[in-house]
């Protein structure tokens, strides 16, 4: 702030025209924070109205907190619970491939920047190639290839290709090439430890950052994924990003033609929406400041 | 370095090594095997010549192509308006929030990004519906008309993904060393002019990053499409895209071939841009 109010003393007054591109740059700043934070807002407010007052009333209001019960309960309610297994099921998937995920590539990473093994540049070529890649192109590939060895419906046709997870493997080697030095782990090997007690008595310790880091975005990927597990898993076995756009079919307002008898009013779809993404959408507001530091740092650091 | 120590190198890598043959380089081999093969017998390119010569090849192709174009020039343009402004805000609680409201949305992606676009662009729920009156809309069925979905998608797509953009960005100008930035000033350059001599040539390689990372992102849509076709009863097409089609393939014509074919053909565009990028550029330089 001291700094605003000394720059203001120092500088003449505007001139018009820096008047104009101040005004310029503050529309431009307040409409695009208005076009991504009154989504959110919206979806938050919406799950406490009726569906009329989702109609009629203004988007922004509040409805009641009676109204968020009563459609909470229709929502856990529909299909006899089917809610509560598809969010279990995501946070099964998750949970599962997250670990896999962390015993793989924290010890792969470590490997890559610090033991000069043979075949380690093809393999951090090969990393940063399919890191570059995006997730969906190798999905009908995997799916075929799961289809071929009869995994399809299986809960590990999700978590095994969930647990491959390239960039954490180049997230965890540019940390460990960056900051652990190789001198460190010569002293340790010098007073006599094995290259495990290196690993896990020297390294891993210095190593809670970047596995916070990794299994932060390992978590949010696999949640979020939509494509694989639309492919490879059905019935009660998929997660709820899946289960979301299944119940769209029960949605009248979308859908007038709508077959089924069950009918889900929107309200309870918004508070489905919400609710898919609230472990998520929690993570992020707690841990905001580490994920905005993690994230320049994986893309700086050069 | 002794063999002991090499020995625990292949240790270190193996489970790691194991998941990426299994689900990198197998994958992507036997859809290989099976683009160029049919029940088994090689057949040449014939799968690859069928798919292209499907009445849907070329339309979807196009509409990727459109929405790709679209998503590419609204992120260079308004990531790097958005890096440059909040950089520029010198009050710092007000920088961060900036920055935090950007990046928030990104915490909704998959289906329940879309689940909530399709209330917003719904014009009898949606919080600005004023706006798609306003435009002419009355109905979801009108916004969603096949000749606004590139446009659409973009806004989908660029509202959960361009904050992180907009913080990587922001992270790569705070690396300009304050004395080019005060010498500028000096010199009288205004902030535009600053913007465009300096700050922009010092982004050049993260704005190709960024561009070259999202067209192999958007040849892929699948979700956006195959949502609002559920939700719309297929007024959006169920094969707007390369990857809807290819789904088609294997799941309604049980086609593998002609899905592997597909997905042979986005792979490599995937993997081409990647490579080129890896190889030519030299951001992930280090060893």
């Amino acid at each position: 702030m001291t700094d605003v109010t000394t720059r203001r003393r120092q500088r003449p007054a505007l001139t018009p025209g820096q008047w104009v591109g101040r005004a310029a740059v503050i529309l431009v700043l307040l409409v695009f924070a208005a076009f991504f934070v009154l989504p959110i807002i919206w979806m938050v407010l919406a799950p406490t109205k009726t569906n009329s007052q989702l109609l009629l009333d203004g988007p922004f209001s509040f409805g009641s907190f009676d109204q968020l019960a009563a459609n909470w309960n229709e929502l856990f309610a529909f299909g006899s619970g089917i809610f509560s297994t598809w969010l279990g099921n995501s946070a099964f998937y998750s949970f599962a491939a997250l670990a896999i995920t962390l015993v793989v590539s924290i010890p792969a990473g470590y490997a890559l920047a610090l033991i000069e093994f043979k075949g380690r540049r093809l393999l951090l070529v090969t990393t940063l190639i399919v890191m570059l890649i995006p997730n969906t192109a190798l999905v009908l590939p995997i799916f075929l290839e799961l289809s071929a060895a009869k995994l399809i419906g299986n809960p590990l046709a999700v978590i095994l290709p969930f647990s491959f997870f390239p960039f954490g493997v180049y997230l965890t080697y540019i940390y460990f090439s960056t900051a652990v030095s190789r001198d460190l782990l010569n002293a340790a090997r010098i007073d006599g430890a094995g290259e495990l007690r290196v690993f896990a008595q020297v390294a891993m310790p210095l190593a809670t950052p970047v596995i916070a880091l990794v299994g932060f975005f390992s978590f949010v990927a696999n949640w979020n994924n939509y494509f694989l597990p639309f492919l490879v898993v059905g019935g009660t076995k998929i997660p709820v990003q899946v289960g979301l756009a299944n119940m769209l079919a029960n949605v009248p307002a979308f859908n007038p033609t709508t077959a089924s008898s069950i009918v889900i009013q929107l309200p309870t779809l918004a508070l489905a929406t919400l609710l898919s993404v609230a472990p998520i959408l929690l993570i992020f507001l707690f841990a905001q400041r580490f994920l905005v530091e993690g994230m320049t740092a994986g893309g700086t650091k050069e | 370095m002794n063999a002991g120590q090499l020995r625990y190198g292949y240790v270190f890598v193996s489970g790691y090594t194991l998941l990426l043959l299994a689900f990198g380089l197998l994958p992507t081999l036997y859809a290989l095997y099976l683009s160029f093969t049919r029940n088994g017998a090689f057949v040449g390119v014939d799968n690859f010549a069928r798919v292209f010569a499907d009445y849907r090849f070329l339309p979807a192709v196009l509409h990727v192509a459109l929405y790709v174009l679209f998503w590419l020039v609204s992120l260079i343009v308004f990531v790097v308006l958005l890096a440059v402004i909040v950089h520029g805000i010198r009050v710092r609680w007000l920088g961060n929030a900036a920055r935090f409201l950007f990046y928030v949305p990104g915490a909704i992606a998959g289906a329940s990004s879309v689940l909530l676009w399709l209330f917003v662009l719904d014009p009898s729920v949606s919080p600005v519906s004023g706006l798609l009156h306003a435009m002419g809309y009355e109905s979801l069925v009108n916004v969603v008309a096949v000749g606004n979905l590139p446009v659409v998608f973009t806004v989908i797509a660029f509202w959960a993904g361009a904050g992180s953009w907009i913080v990587i960005m922001y992270g790569a100008l705070n690396n300009i060393p304050v004395e080019v930035m005060e010498a500028a000033r000096i010199d009288g350059a205004g902030p535009v002019q600053t913007a465009w001599h300096i700050q922009l040539p010092m982004l050049k390689k993260w704005i190709s990053y960024m561009g070259v990372m999202s067209l192999a992102a958007g040849t892929q849509l699948f979700v956006e499409p195959k949502i609002l076709a559920q939700a719309t009863k297929n007024v959006v097409p169920e094969d707007y895209s390369l990857n809807q089609l290819a789904y088609l393939y294997a799941f309604r014509q049980n086609d593998f071939s002609g899905s592997a074919a597909i997905s042979v053909v986005l792979l490599v565009v995937a993997l081409g841009l990647s490579a080129i990028f890896i190889f030519r550029g030299k951001l992930f330089e280090r060893d």
